[in-house]
């Protein structure tokens, strides 16, 4: 079964330029008709046609969850990617009808909190969005700290200030307003749990003061999509489908499997959820493990690799695909 | 449409029985004529028409008198309805999904009708008209888990996903093949697995946890589980295990035929939306030995299934004391042809 194969057929309905390196997509059904209900945290996988490049980036769903009319995203231009982001950019306006995957959530609301205590980098903002209108509905407790390099750059600052008031704090890096973590994070109530999104600098800082200060490591929840890094090409063989392809430089394993017309699992596309998990049958040469799912110890076996953003170095390499 | 719903009782005086055509429609578990525990996942889409998976949830001949055995079992015992106080939100995914899934299956039966938040359902077999206002618990007059598992076949119970893996965080269990919802309820799943043999050195279950927490929205998933009951008690609960335990030393090659039940659950896994839980039907559906004799290909089966079966499983399963006796007493139905693959019966 190929997961992540469902798909919705969406058409734009609205594109808005948020500021100079964020923009906002609406979509709607095609053909009318409600979206599938979702849960704050959930993603989408948007499928593009890039003048004949297939791709499929993960990006978080911003929109209200209780408001399955349409879907939002923001989408952050990044011009040193491989080409996604720019993609939305300057390609998708409204009318142009796509297909993204069915929402998927790997960074719920864990509803046993007594409080959400959130905390969001620039467009790492964009999950809480939706887990604060959800919560909002059913009476959750939450708090947002929010840190944007300066106000044009903190997308949703004051709109989200308007709307839940004291319960949003603005950070502002430009401005020399840093947060008080270590104060934060030792003034919460019992029960409280911890979210964090944004850029991994910043995840790793949250969650080593965290741990540091003896939260349960239940109550830690953070979620970073990795975009497939760039490196050098490198020749694989497919043991089941006995086929040997070539990844590009600035293409993924997955991606390659892909264009190759093999069917390989998927969710997240960015290293952390492990459903695109395989199992590798010979290797001659260097993995590069770039994964938040594989353990240390199984990224050092040499039997395991995540195609979505790990590559390889060396003389082969062959998995069972 | 067709269907009569049967008045008859699961417990007492046992008037429970199976009409032809519930007969022809049981959901037989077996596709070869062995068995052994596996991953036996597949996409619950719809069925063929009028199969038990024709409907996301079947509703058959025995709805109202399964019904008012559940009816009877949480007025005893109020226990077997549990939910954590994270899982009311999960309880309400629950609610609209069977709700919208028997006003479009069975829309002569049920009706669902939304202003906003402002919901009005109709349960025509059941005679309930009901207002209420979504996600707003006390509009109901129950939980919404309980107030609409009261109304819907099977049982539920609802796994919450954190930590890597499911909480068995609520349910309604009143159905169950002898085990205790009051007893597992906030269990992990390897905790609430302990008990099946064999199945956890085979890999089975971190095989199918891995499955589960990737299970998505919009693709439930349907497997079969079996085991044997004597007499057609729904509620074999280790709760009221002195009640019904004892009633398989009374069976003899007279009454086999008649007591003797095969009980075979359709569990379906559906993720669901606001909550990120999954909730996880347990549909059970008895047949007589002389209900599954009456198809001889089932009759065959069963015969060489039963008879080559694991000795650890019959034990976990609860037959092995009468394991000879079935045997013997399919044996007369099995004549040593060979059986087509698959469990759909083939009328001879």
């Amino acid at each position: 079964m190929s997961a992540g194969a469902q798909r919705l057929d969406v058409t734009v309905a609205e594109v808005v330029d948020v500021n100079p390196l964020i923009k906002r997509f609406r979509f709607v059904r095609t053909g009318g008709g409600a979206l599938p209900t979702f849960s704050g945290g959930s993603h989408i996988v948007v499928d593009m046609d890039d003048a004949g490049t297939r791709r499929l980036n993960p990006y978080s769903l911003m929109s209200d969850p209780g408001q399955t009319d349409s879907y939002m995203i923001s989408v952050r231009r990044d011009d040193n990617g491989r080409g996604g982001s720019l993609y939305m950019h300057r390609s998708v306006r409204p009318g142009m009808q796509m297909q993204i995957g069915w929402p998927v959530n790997l960074f719920p609301s864990d509803l046993r909190a007594k409080k959400h205590l959130m905390i969001a980098g620039g467009i790492g903002i964009t999950p809480f969005l939706a887990q604060m209108a959800q919560l909002d509905r059913i009476g959750g407790r939450f708090e947002l700290h929010y840190a944007a390099r300066n106000r044009t750059l903190g997308a949703y600052m004051d709109e989200l200030q308007t709307r839940y008031g004291a319960r949003v704090q603005t950070y502002l890096d430009e401005e020399g307003q840093a947060m008080d973590l270590k104060g934060l994070l030792t003034s919460q109530p019992f029960g409280t749990h911890l979210y964090v999104c944004g850029p991994k600098p910043m995840i790793g800082w949250v969650l080593d003061t965290a741990r540091t200060l003896g939260w349960p490591e239940g109550a830690l929840h953070s979620e970073e999509f990795l975009a497939p890094p760039v490196g050098q090409p490198f020749e694989v063989e497919l043991a089941r489908s006995g086929k040997t392809i070539r990844v590009g430089a600035a293409q993924s394993l997955l991606e390659a499997l892909e264009a190759a017309g093999v069917d390989a699992p998927y969710l997240c596309r960015g290293g952390a959820c492990g459903q695109c998990e395989t199992d590798v049958c010979e290797a001659d040469g260097t993995f590069e493990h770039n994964d938040h799912w594989l353990s240390d110890a199984e990224k050092a076996s040499g039997r395991k690799i995540m195609p979505c953003v790990s590559r390889f170095r060396g003389a082969r390499l062959v998995i069972d695909r | 449409m067709g269907i009569e719903f049967n008045k008859e009782t699961f417990r007492d005086d046992y008037t429970f029985k199976n009409s032809p055509a519930a007969v022809r429609r049981f959901p037989f578990p077996f596709p070869e004529d062995d068995y052994m525990y596996s991953v036996n996942m597949e996409p619950h889409v719809p069925g063929r028409k009028g199969s038990v998976f024709e409907h996301t949830f079947d509703v058959d001949e025995h709805y109202l008198a399964e019904m008012r055995d559940r009816e009877l079992v949480l007025k005893s015992d109020p226990l077997r309805c549990q939910s954590l106080p994270h899982m009311t939100l999960a309880g309400w995914d629950l609610l609209e999904l069977i709700m919208e899934s028997k006003a479009r299956d069975y829309p002569h039966w049920f009706e669902l009708h939304k202003s906003g938040d402002r919901w009005t359902w109709i349960n025509r077999p059941m005679e309930i008209e009901q207002s209420f206002t979504f996600l707003k618990d006390d509009t109901l007059p129950y939980g919404p888990l309980e107030y609409i598992t009261r109304q819907t076949q099977g049982d539920f119970t609802l796994q919450d996903q954190r930590d890597n893996t499911l909480y068995i965080d609520a349910g309604t269990v009143t159905t169950q093949a002898d085990w205790s919802l009051d007893f597992d309820v906030g269990m992990a799943f390897h905790e609430w697995h302990a008990p099946v043999p064999l199945a956890h050195n085979m890999g089975v279950f971190d095989r199918a946890l891995k499955f589960l927490l990737k299970l998505q929205l919009g693709s439930p998933v349907r497997r079969f589980n079996w085991t044997m009951t004597v007499d057609p008690l729904l509620d074999t609960s280790p709760e009221n295990y002195p009640k019904w335990g004892p009633s398989k030393t009374t069976l003899t090659m007279d009454t086999i035929g008649k007591r003797q039940h095969l009980r075979v659950e359709l569990q379906t896994l559906h993720r669901l939306p606001r909550s990120n839980a999954i909730a996880f039907p347990i549909r059970a559906y008895l047949a007589s030995f002389d209900d599954i004799v009456t198809m001889p290909k089932w009759g065959r089966r069963l015969h060489r299934v039963v008879r080559d079966v694991h000795p650890d499983l019959a034990t976990y399963k609860g037959f092995i004391r009468n394991r000879d006796l079935m045997v013997q007493w399919l044996s007369q139905y099995d004549d040593g042809k060979p059986t087509s693959p698959g469990w759909w019966p083939e009328p001879e």
